[in-house]
């Protein structure tokens, strides 16, 4: 049994296998909460907890579909190339957008933390919590957090943005795909985006510019807040 | 397919080169996103090459999530020492993020803004 479960095989037949029943879950239930990626994670760690397969053994087959994260992030070059007009147009909205929230998530995430009494580490390990996690984890090595923590918070935000990212604006009254993909995007990074490329194109495709646009902006505005409040 | 494949990971790669060799603060695939644009708009590649594999790979990339999530189980025991703060703030500043993008970019842009050419 071991030795089957540490074939990269099962991991990737197991997440594949998962994450089609969870769609199929979200697709008839037609609830937000069932979200596919919330569903398929919670329901593979409590298969691995369950059967006594550690992670490693996981992983194998899990890297190999992490790997293809990678082309997906250049391919949002695709989208971009083909809404350029459209984009070019709101191009001040979509950076000053982004900005805007890059720095509120930080002030934000941070302040919160540091309200509740967290520790140093954790009140910088949240901080790039809205960047997509390649980034996120690069970040927070260089500001001195901890990139282990860092990891499964910025997984939640991901998932958190799209569960109810796009019926949150909604509630407060954004109601362009334009400004619900900019913010869920610029939120909930990759996995907010997955769920708007579902909803609307534009949506999805200004969603995946947040991804790129909110990562370069959180590199460079961190480490200058980190020295204002040394 | 295959082409378009072959152009995704050529473009990732030389982005990392790009990124490595002049230690760039930034991950080798969001410069790869940025030079495939450029050479799109340039023409240097063609539209038609690569829309078959983005597609797949855009249309799925939920999917591609699912293992960094799992990875959260490593971190069971740090999440528990801090949870509040950890959670309240994730949670919390979410929320915040979301209201900020959200009102700025549609203050800007206008309620009209992203309408004309979307497709439900």
């Amino acid at each position: 049994m071991a030795e089957l479960t540490a074939l990269p095989l099962f991991g990737v037949a197991l997440t594949l296998a998962v994450y089609a029943l969870a769609q199929t879950l979200y697709r008839r239930s037609g609830s937000v909460w069932l979200n596919p990626v919330l569903i398929s994670i919670v329901a593979i760690i409590a298969l691995l907890l369950a059967a006594g397969i550690p992670y490693k053994s996981y992983a194998r087959g899990g890297d190999l579909i992490t790997f293809l994260l990678g082309p997906a992030v250049v391919a949002l070059a695709v989208p971009l190339y083909q809404r350029r007009q459209q984009l070019w147009r709101h191009k001040s909205a979509i950076l000053f957008g982004i900005l805007a929230g890059s720095l509120a998530s930080v002030v934000s995430a941070s302040g919160i933390a540091w309200l509740l009494g967290g520790s140093r580490d954790v009140i910088i390990s949240v901080a790039p919590k809205s960047v997509t996690a390649p980034i996120a984890i690069g970040i927070s090595e260089r500001i001195g957090g901890i990139p282990a923590l860092t990891a499964p918070v910025v997984v939640m935000t991901g998932c958190l943005g799209a569960v109810c990212g796009a019926e949150f604006c909604k509630l407060i009254g954004i109601r362009t795909h334009l400004a619900t993909g900019l913010a869920v995007g610029t939120a909930a990074h990759g996995i907010g985006t997955a769920r708007m490329l579902e909803i609307d194109r534009l949506a999805g495709t200004v969603a995946g510019l947040a991804i790129g646009l909110n990562g370069l902006a959180t590199t460079f505005l961190l480490p200058l807040l980190m020295l204002l409040f040394k | 397919m295959i082409r378009g494949f072959a152009v995704l990971l050529s473009f990732q790669l030389f982005g990392e080169l790009v990124v490595r060799g002049l230690g760039w603060p930034v991950p080798g695939n969001v410069l790869g996103m940025a030079l495939l644009l450029a050479a799109l708009l340039v023409g240097m590649v063609r539209l038609e090459w690569v829309t078959e594999a983005a597609e797949l790979l855009l249309t799925h990339m939920a999917l591609l999530f699912v293992p960094v999530g799992v990875a959260v189980m490593l971190y069971f025991d740090l999440l528990a020492r801090e949870w509040l703060p950890i959670v309240a703030a994730t949670v919390l500043s979410t929320f915040v993020v979301l209201a900020v993008t959200g009102h700025v970019t549609q203050g800007l842009a206008g309620e009209k803004a992203g309408e004309e050419g979307g497709d439900g």
